[in-house]
């Protein structure tokens, strides 16, 4: 066991938080916030030459070939600076999708358009009936044809306002929430019969509504199988969840240093409001529940190899656990800020919006409880 | 033991009612329960109907035009407003600086702003808390120096929760720089309007413009607006702390807040079944529900003892804590009903006039603001720690 970093990873860590410390500062991120598609077209081009958008593809691609842990190091120094660029999106979720389904042909043709930047793409998956679940899809793709025809609705799809490409998950069989019957499609996002409501979210994302109606696509829209996206859905989802944990533990440790260094300064009754016991062990408890989130998004980030239940077991568990202490911090971090905590130009009520609204992204608490309840019996050994 | 109303009592609930049937205009109900932003003519038209009723000043003596009500009857018509969706009367004139001028204020003062105040004439604002006083309030440090017939007033005041429509500010002040740390400190009225003062917004979290700061570059303050004597000021401001406020615990906020979120969770459906039934959420909801039976149950019993003539002290203290606690848990319920439309953000979605369609389900339009907004609870009005510390001390002895 070995929980240092190998070089790779630490110059991965080195090169965000530089990034992240240079020019993520909190005015240009509200200058970001404030702009009209909401990220940094300039920032997207840095991460795009540090090889940022490489990070989870083959070096045969031209990508990094990182694993869990490169993704993990990575959320995390984004989290530490509340990125809102939709690195998510387009490299995590759509690109490790593209990677999976995806034939040579199509591969070929996006994975080096997004490592270089080029194209960002936005998943649209769920939808507002299934809330968290991804299985229940009711949009449908019917043939037609040589090609298909799209019909539905998609929910708060992250960054699916200004994605130029989406990956649409339709339903080509099976029921609502079957596991088998589902397929991946590559829609352009301003074919005919695509609506795109677009908003902001409160923790300073985009997203938007979809409605795609009778959307014809080629044959080779289709990525992979007719009918069997799943596992290699579900393997794109678990990187998103294991990127949201670690973005959460990089903006829940930027939460506790802020407030802890708020309570060594601020004073009230003639001492640092530090100084009083009650704050004292309540910070203790702030600093707990960061322990205990990165000690479960290092197991989440570590699980991809293991057997399938095992690694959805220990993601669930994560991203619970995450929405358990994130909701503490966050509350904490606000209440021992007073009402500075309240104030929209304090740094920290921004991380603690995003804190705990990460739990609003790819399953809440509850869900993922729900999941880990299913899987009580799974056992720790890895045989 | 009976814990059940007199028929008096009843017949007194009835009453409410049917007045907030008869009075409480339908456009406005719907704004509150649809939580979207009131206006100031809102709340002044709200508080001008209730004057017309002689019910606006729950609190004060009949004398100075109060309704006289007993604290159980304080409860139960405080517990319908909720129900009923009025808008809240501002706090800041009719609660905070009428029982301050009542108990200490010159004939004067009372007969010049107490009608004032049941009409709405003036909008108050309540300038305590500073940039370096908050929770040791007394720490304050605007300071106003009698010259002639006034006080020049310097300083600044933060927080000022709706400043922004203010026509009179009351005001903390240090008058005595040399005395102890209480004892240099008076309590002044000021006109907003007077030169010298510059209101700033403050933007919360959720975007919303709710508070102020407030400053004071050489404002010339009548001496007539001094309340009680001068370096006397923190009397009137504990008076003020410890005034009764049956209101504090929120039950009937809470309760209305429960029967809404019940109501979202039969209506969203998760995978095909209401949310209700999701074991989880329907937990929560329990716990919730057995949090405000309890809450419901000590808030009456501190009601009875005011009825029987105790004062309540330091138990509204515990009103406080578990009542914000209970409000803010609520609010992450809805939060968690909305599921990934909590998300959305369009604050034009809470305008009053606003008729939709709405990007997600229309309750979840509001939810994660609210939850980030009411984290206010548990810091003003004496922040949830102060409270524990009054507890620990008064009732404790620790
Ligand atoms: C939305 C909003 C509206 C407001 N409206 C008004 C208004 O209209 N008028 C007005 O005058 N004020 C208003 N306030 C100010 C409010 O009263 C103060 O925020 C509150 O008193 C706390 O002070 P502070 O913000 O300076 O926090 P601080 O006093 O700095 O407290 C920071 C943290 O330290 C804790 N703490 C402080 N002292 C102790 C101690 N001795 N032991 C343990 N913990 C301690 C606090 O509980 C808090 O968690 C408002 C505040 C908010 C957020």
């Amino acid at each position: 066991m070995d929980f240092k970093f190998s070089d790779e990873q630490r110059m991965l860590e080195e090169t965000v938080g530089r990034l992240v410390r240079d020019t993520y500062t909190f005015d240009a991120r509200n200058k970001i916030l404030d702009s009209e598609q909401g990220f940094s077209k300039e920032v997207w081009g840095q991460f795009a030459e540090l090889g940022l958008l490489g990070v989870p593809f083959s070096e045969e691609a031209g990508g990094f070939n990182g694993g869990g842990p490169e993704l993990m190091v990575v959320a995390e120094g984004f989290g530490r600076g509340l990125v809102v660029e939709p690195y998510l999106a387009t490299v995590v979720l759509c690109g490790t999708l593209i990677d999976g389904l995806g034939n040579d042909q199509q591969k070929e043709q996006l994975i080096p358009a997004i490592i270089g930047g080029e194209t960002r793409l936005a998943l649209a998956l769920h939808e507002a009936a299934g809330r968290y679940n991804h299985t229940h899809v009711d949009t449908s793709a019917k043939k037609e044809g040589d090609g298909y025809v799209i019909n539905g609705e998609k929910a708060v799809v992250l960054h699916g306002d200004s994605a130029d490409q989406l990956v649409v998950i339709a339903r080509t069989g099976g029921d609502t929430a079957a596991r088998d019957g589902l397929s991946a499609f590559l829609v352009d996002a301003s074919a005919d019969g695509v609506t795109r409501k677009g908003y902001g979210t409160i923790d300073g994302l985009r997203a938007a509504e979809i409605t795609f109606s009778n959307v014809k696509v080629p044959a080779d829209a289709l990525l992979g199988e007719e009918g069997s996206a799943i596992d290699a859905l579900e393997n794109s989802l678990d990187l998103g969840l294991i990127a949201l944990c670690a973005e959460a533990t990089g903006a829940m440790e930027v939460a506790c240093d802020q407030t802890l260094e708020y309570i060594k300064e601020r004073q009230q009754f003639g001492v640092p409001i530090g100084k009083f016991q009650a704050l004292q062990h309540r910070m203790v408890e702030m600093r707990m529940e960061l322990e205990k989130a990165r000690s479960i998004t290092m197991l989440a980030a570590c699980s991809l190899d293991v057997k399938p239940e095992l690694r959805k077991k220990r993601i669930s568990a994560a991203k619970a656990q995450i929405g358990k202490s994130g909701r503490k911090i966050a509350e904490e971090a606000i209440q021992l800020f007073g009402g500075m905590g309240m104030m929209e130009e304090t740094a920290v009520s921004h991380y603690a919006k995003r804190i705990v609204m990460i739990d609003h992204w790819l399953g809440d608490r509850e869900y993922h409880l729900t999941r880990l309840e299913q899987l009580i019996d799974v056992s720790d050994h890895e045989e | 033991m009976d814990i059940n109303y007199t028929p008096e009592e009843r017949a007194f609930r009835d009453e409410v009612r049917a007045f907030l049937r008869d009075k409480l205009p339908a456009e406005i109900s719907r704004k509150v329960k649809e939580h979207k932003r009131l206006g100031k003519e809102d709340m002044v038209r709200w508080m001008r109907i209730l004057n017309d009723q002689g019910w606006m000043a729950l609190h004060w003596p009949k004398q100075y035009g109060g309704t006289g009500w007993s604290p159980i009857q304080k409860h139960i018509f405080e517990e319908e407003c909720a129900e009923a969706g009025t808008p809240s009367v501002l706090p800041f004139g009719v609660s905070m600086v009428a029982p301050v001028i009542i108990k200490f204020g010159t004939q004067e003062q009372k007969d010049y702003y107490l009608p004032r105040i049941l009409n709405t004439d003036d909008w108050w604002c309540q300038g305590y808390s500073e940039p370096g006083a908050g929770s040791d309030l007394a720490g304050l440090k605007t300071r106003a120096v009698r010259e002639g017939d006034h006080y020049i007033v310097n300083g600044q005041k933060t927080w000022t929760t709706l400043g922004q429509h203010a026509d009179m500010i009351f005001c903390l002040v240090r008058t005595d720089p040399e005395a102890k740390k209480q004892e240099g400190i008076s309590f002044l009225l000021i006109d907003m309007n007077t030169p010298g003062i510059t209101v700033r917004p403050l933007i919360t979290l959720d975007g919303e413009h709710e508070v102020n700061e407030v400053f004071f570059d050489d404002v010339k303050v009548p001496v007539e607006n001094l309340v009680g004597e001068e370096n006397k000021g923190w009397t009137c401001a504990k008076y003020l702390l410890t005034f009764e406020r049956t209101g504090i615990a929120g039950v009937g906020a809470s309760k209305a807040a429960l029967a809404h979120l019940k109501q979202v969770a039969r209506e969203q459906q998760v995978d095909g079944k209401p949310l209700i039934e999701e074991p989880h959420f329907l937990a929560r909801l329990a716990d919730v529900e057995m949090e405000l039976m309890s809450l419901e149950m000590t808030n009456l019993r501190t009601v009875a003892a005011a009825e029987a003539g105790g004062v309540p002290g330091a138990e509204s203290s515990f009103l406080k804590i578990m009542g914000t606690e209970l409000r803010q848990e609520i609010t992450d319920l809805f939060r968690r009903a909305a599921g990934p439309h909590a998300l959305p953000f369009l604050p034009e979605e809470l305008a009053g006039d606003f008729e939709g369609p709405y990007v997600g389900p229309e309750f979840s339009a509001s939810v994660a603001s609210r939850y980030f907004n009411f984290r206010k609870l548990s810091i003003f009005g004496g922040s949830n720690e102060i409270q524990k510390n009054i507890i620990a001390k008064a009732i404790l002895g620790l």
